[in-house]
């Protein structure tokens, strides 16, 4: 059940992830926008594929062969400008619409805080919650696609973090990899009764809501609204991947995170401006971390991710997707005594690319032993900024969180450069 | 006897007649209770109604309010057979025999023990925190009605394992970073100062208030009292057994003295030494600081703030808003809306021992508390959901917390009183349907009457095992035995059964006929019966606490 060089505590921390200190539902927000018309046209989206535990870039992304740090891989080309690991082939052949940020530097090199920061651009604060970046996402362009029945950020497999004062209606909407949203159907009772249960539902409400107590009544029945709608909704086929012709699903990968790739695919395809995979975990590879990366995570990963960019590609959405994979830290170019790598946030890389942005690049650089960054260094504000950017969503957007606070989004980060010229 | 004792006389038989048929003096509306603050609070918001121009609404009816009562105070809808006794009672005082009669129900005790527990820790407990040793203290004081200062001193002084001494894991559920950061207890002077004191100071760790007058100094002169607490997490693996030789925390005693350091924006290097509103306590060593702290806000409380926040947020429990708004942001940047009630409801809490039974009697009694829901034609412009400063010259609604929702869809298929077994039986069932709904209801806090319904949680009441089990047609089952009850001979008595079981009150004509109209199109009637529990308990009425 524990992935394997996660203990316990780090188990826990993972699953206590999603619910961490989250303070609540804002009714007030106020908002700058520019280009609104522009945004609503926009059929942009992000995935985020993420590693949970941390995963050894210096080992996928930044090799070092020469170095006493380099370990067991050997870099190869690829089909940009960089070289990565040699258990990544496909990703290689892939590489002319993905980029590497080499010189992520992010100081916080513990779990939760880890993740919190990598997904929200903020550090943890005690006087407020930062809503998750999709959830981000979900607010600008969500709310914008009326057409889109089903929710604009989920996540597949759990976790994605807070909406914080965004509010929960841009909570991460859970599904599992079979494509379960929970309680979405009505199990073992003719759906023919819906209706009928509906029709009576609406009395009721309607005599309530006339009843003159306030809006209350009114937000509750358009909230079931929606969800009746998601229920329905010819959306719903998109968490049916057993619907995709059986050779694209072949070529994404055996189980549940091939399966969550090709549904990313095609929730975005129809509308959903953000998903996030969380069904590659196991990344804590405080062990053994050159046959566990060798024999089980980069197999996956490569096929997963190298499927993906193909078929966004040959569907003509990858102008269109910003495909981007992280955790929340890197590891240590030191091996330790255990053959494996401990936490790292001072120098590490993010594999990021499509929705328009510049692939085949190396970004910012690592010295020959992978421990200093010798080149401009990156937060994740700065990786948001970069797919805000690419999302067409402006950078000067400011929310304002439930104590009156103004927070820029994405942290007040900066597009990174060569990423986006 | 002369004419003047006479008079008097005769008036105090006139004002008892009064009191016999419900009304007081005055012709007022009463509840029974005779406490004469009451008449007080009566008075201060009535003034407001004519300051402001406006009329109230009607008393609400015995069906809202026994409704509202029962899940103010117990957490829990009232039962079909509760209502209607309540309502055939012709007892001109029975609303506050009720009253009475709820606060000295266990009910009282679980309900606030949720709602001490969700505002002390949250509904998702943090790492390393023993909810359940922090919820046995809570029980514990309110099934003793301890005073609310003799709670809040154990709460801030709390030191020992957590599950020795429950009240410790307020201030451990706080101590999540690491022991040597500067920060390390910055949420603990933050959430203490909101939720004890209804003092808003966060934003001063890093720079003057904006809005209200705290500066930066108080923050830290505030912070500087809790910095001799540690947490101390003992983790022991036997990797022999496979289990844990020890897994508890504790929070332990260390040494500080003298001042604390904090940086102001501009980089400049301040001190700030323990200081609580001007009274400096010593910083030496010796001296315990948070003991300090606890007897100044709790045994000393001189400047009142203790009671005021209290009031301030008991009111807004009851009313959905409370003299202020947030109820944990007071001071002269937020003005209260009744300045006078509160001062003087803050200083009879204060002489009552801070008793908070009491406290929710001058609440509850009082006629504002007694209004219905409704607005009326002139009182439309008393509407704080919009932004107006409440009147409270009619109800406002609230949606009802996860935990009331739970106890009510079991009151609703009368799954309560069906041998729930040990407590800790059925608080684990009651933990666990809890926590489908904490990731979905996320952890909003106290205040605002805006239902934040979202998608999943609709879901897990349209298509859910408890809704599902609710309307269940089973042998054994609430509908099963509505259907099979000799007392309901005809359709319209079912359906009343029904409505007064979940939403507390008997269909109008017009929704009988509707109702009826729809069920005759069904083939077999206990879909139809299934089908109308289905939309009376996923209905907005239901789930508003109006």
């Amino acid at each position: 059940m524990f992935n394997q060089g996660m203990s316990r505590r780090h188990f826990m921390s993972h699953a206590a992830m999603g619910g961490a200190a989250v303070l609540g539902a804002n009714d007030f927000l106020s908002h700058l926008h520019l280009n609104a018309a522009e945004v609503s046209k926009n059929r942009k989206a992000c995935i985020l594929i993420w590693l949970g535990g941390g995963a050894p870039t210096i080992d996928m992304w930044d090799l070092k062969p020469g170095s006493k740090n380099g370990g067991e891989f050997k870099p190869i080309s690829t089909a940009g400008d960089l070289q990565i690991s040699e258990h990544l082939p496909g990703v290689a052949k892939q590489m002319d619409v993905l980029s590497v940020v080499r010189s992520m530097s992010t100081r916080e090199a513990d779990h939760m805080r880890g993740a919190y920061f990598m997904h929200s651009g903020y550090v943890p604060n005690p006087t407020v919650v930062h809503p998750t970046f999709g959830s981000v996402v979900s607010y600008e362009l969500g709310t914008k696609r009326k057409e889109l029945e089903i929710p604009s950020f989920v996540s597949i497999g759990g976790g994605g973090m807070s909406p914080g004062f965004l509010g929960m209606s841009h909570a991460p909407f859970t599904v599992d990899a079979g494509g379960r949203i929970q309680n979405a159907d009505m199990a073992g009772v003719d759906p023919s009764r819906l209706g009928s249960r509906l029709d009576m539902l609406a009395t009721i409400e309607e005599g309530f809501i006339k009843s003159d107590r306030g809006d209350a009544g009114q937000a509750h029945k358009d909230v079931y609204s929606k969800a009746v709608n998601l229920m329905r909704s010819e959306q719903m086929k998109a968490f049916k991947i057993a619907d995709e012709k059986p050779e694209v699903r072949a070529a994404y990968g055996p189980g549940q995170f091939g399966d969550s790739m090709l549904m990313a695919r095609r929730l975005v395809e129809v509308g959903v401006p953000f998903v996030e995979i969380n069904t590659l975990g196991g990344w804590d590879l405080h062990n053994d971390v050159f046959n566990t990366l060798k024999n089980q995570r980069l197999p996956l990963l490569d096929q997963g991710i190298s499927a993906l960019t193909a078929d966004l590609k040959q569907r003509g959405m990858m102008d269109d997707t910003v495909v981007i994979c992280m955790g929340e830290f890197g590891r240590t170019p030191r091996i330790n005594q255990n053959t494996g790598r401990d936490h790292w946030a001072t120098s590490w890389s993010v594999l990021v690319g499509g929705g328009g942005l510049k692939g085949g690049r190396a970004i910012g650089e690592t010295d020959a032993d992978g421990t200093r960054i010798i080149s401009e260094s990156y937060l994740p504000s700065d990786l948001w900024a970069t797919v805000a950017y690419a999302l067409r969503i402006p950078l000067d957007t400011v929310h304002t969180s439930k104590r009156g606070r103004p927070m820029k989004i994405a942290g007040g980060g900066q597009p990174i450069k060569g990423l986006i010229s | 006897m002369n004419r003047a004792v006479m008079t008097v006389v005769l008036c105090f038989g006139l004002a008892s007649l009064y009191s016999v048929a419900g009304y007081g003096a005055d012709d007022q509306f009463t509840t029974g209770s005779s406490d004469p603050l009451i008449s007080f609070v009566n008075e201060q918001i009535r003034k407001g109604w004519e300051d402001n121009e406006i009329q109230p609404s009607d008393t609400a009816d015995d069906a809202e309010w026994v409704r509202r009562i029962h899940l103010d105070v117990v957490g829990h809808v009232p039962s079909g057979k509760v209502v209607e006794e309540f309502m055939r009672d012709k007892d001109p005082a029975k609303r506050s025999k009720l009253i009475d009669a709820l606060l000295a129900d266990s009910g009282y005790v679980r309900n606030f023990t949720n709602y001490w527990t969700n505002t002390l820790i949250g509904r998702v407990t943090p790492d390393k925190t023993n909810r359940g040793a922090l919820e046995k203290f809570l029980r514990e004081s309110f099934a003793k009605n301890r005073p609310w200062n003799e709670i809040a001193y154990d709460l801030i002084a709390a030191e020992g394992r957590f599950d020795d001494n429950g009240a410790v894991n307020y201030l451990l559920a706080q101590l999540q970073l690491n022991a040597d950061s500067e920060e390390y207890v910055v949420e603990a002077t933050a959430k203490t100062a909101r939720v004890f004191l209804g003092l808003q100071v966060q934003c001063t760790q890093c720079h003057n208030h904006p809005f209200n007058d705290w500066k930066q100094n108080q923050f830290w002169e505030f912070n500087s009292f809790f910095r001799q607490m540690q947490r101390e997490d003992h983790e022991k693996y036997n990797a022999t057994t496979g289990q844990m030789d020890d897994d508890y925390s504790e929070l332990v005693h260390r040494n500080f003295d003298g001042p604390v350091y904090y940086e102001t924006r501009a980089g400049l290097m301040l001190v700030a030494y323990p200081k609580y509103f001007g009274t400096e306590i010593d910083q030496g060593s010796e001296t315990n600081r948070r003991l300090e702290l606890a007897k100044s806000i709790t045994k000393d409380d001189s400047n009142k703030l203790l009671a005021k926040a209290i009031v301030n947020r008991m009111w807004g429990y009851y009313f959905a808003n409370g003299f202020t708004r947030p109820i944990d942001d007071m001071g002269p940047h937020n003005p209260s809306s009744h300045p006078e009630l509160l001062d003087r409801l803050t200083d009879e809490f204060v002489k009552s021992g801070y008793d908070l039974k009491q406290l929710a009697r001058w609440i509850c009694n009082s006629e504002a508390y007694n209004l219905t829901s409704k607005f009326n034609s002139k009182n439309q412009i008393d509407n704080p959901a919009n932004g107006e400063v409440p009147l409270f010259s009619h109800m406002y609604v609230k949606p009802m917390q996860v935990e009331q929702l739970y106890e009510s869809l079991l009151v609703a298929t009368a799954a309560d009183s069906a041998g729930a077994g040990s407590y800790e039986g059925s608080q684990g069932a009651r933990e666990e349907w809890v926590e489908q709904f904490k990731s979905i209801f996320g952890n909003d806090d106290e205040e605002g009457a805006l239902y934040s319904g979202t998608i999943p949680q609709a879901l897990l009441m349209m298509n859910g095992q408890l809704v599902k089990t609710a309307i269940s047609g089973d042998k054994g089952s609430y509908l099963a035995s509505v259907l099979s009850d000799p007392a309901y001979k005809k359709e319209p008595d079912r359906i009343r059964a029904l409505y007064l079981a979940s939403l507390g009150r008997t269909p109008s004509s017009s929704e009988l006929k509707s109702m009826q109209g729809m069920m005759s199109k069904y083939p077999d009637k206990l879909s139809a019966y299934q089908d109308l529990y289905w939309a009376l308990l996923n209905s907005n009425e239901f789930i508003v606490n109006h």
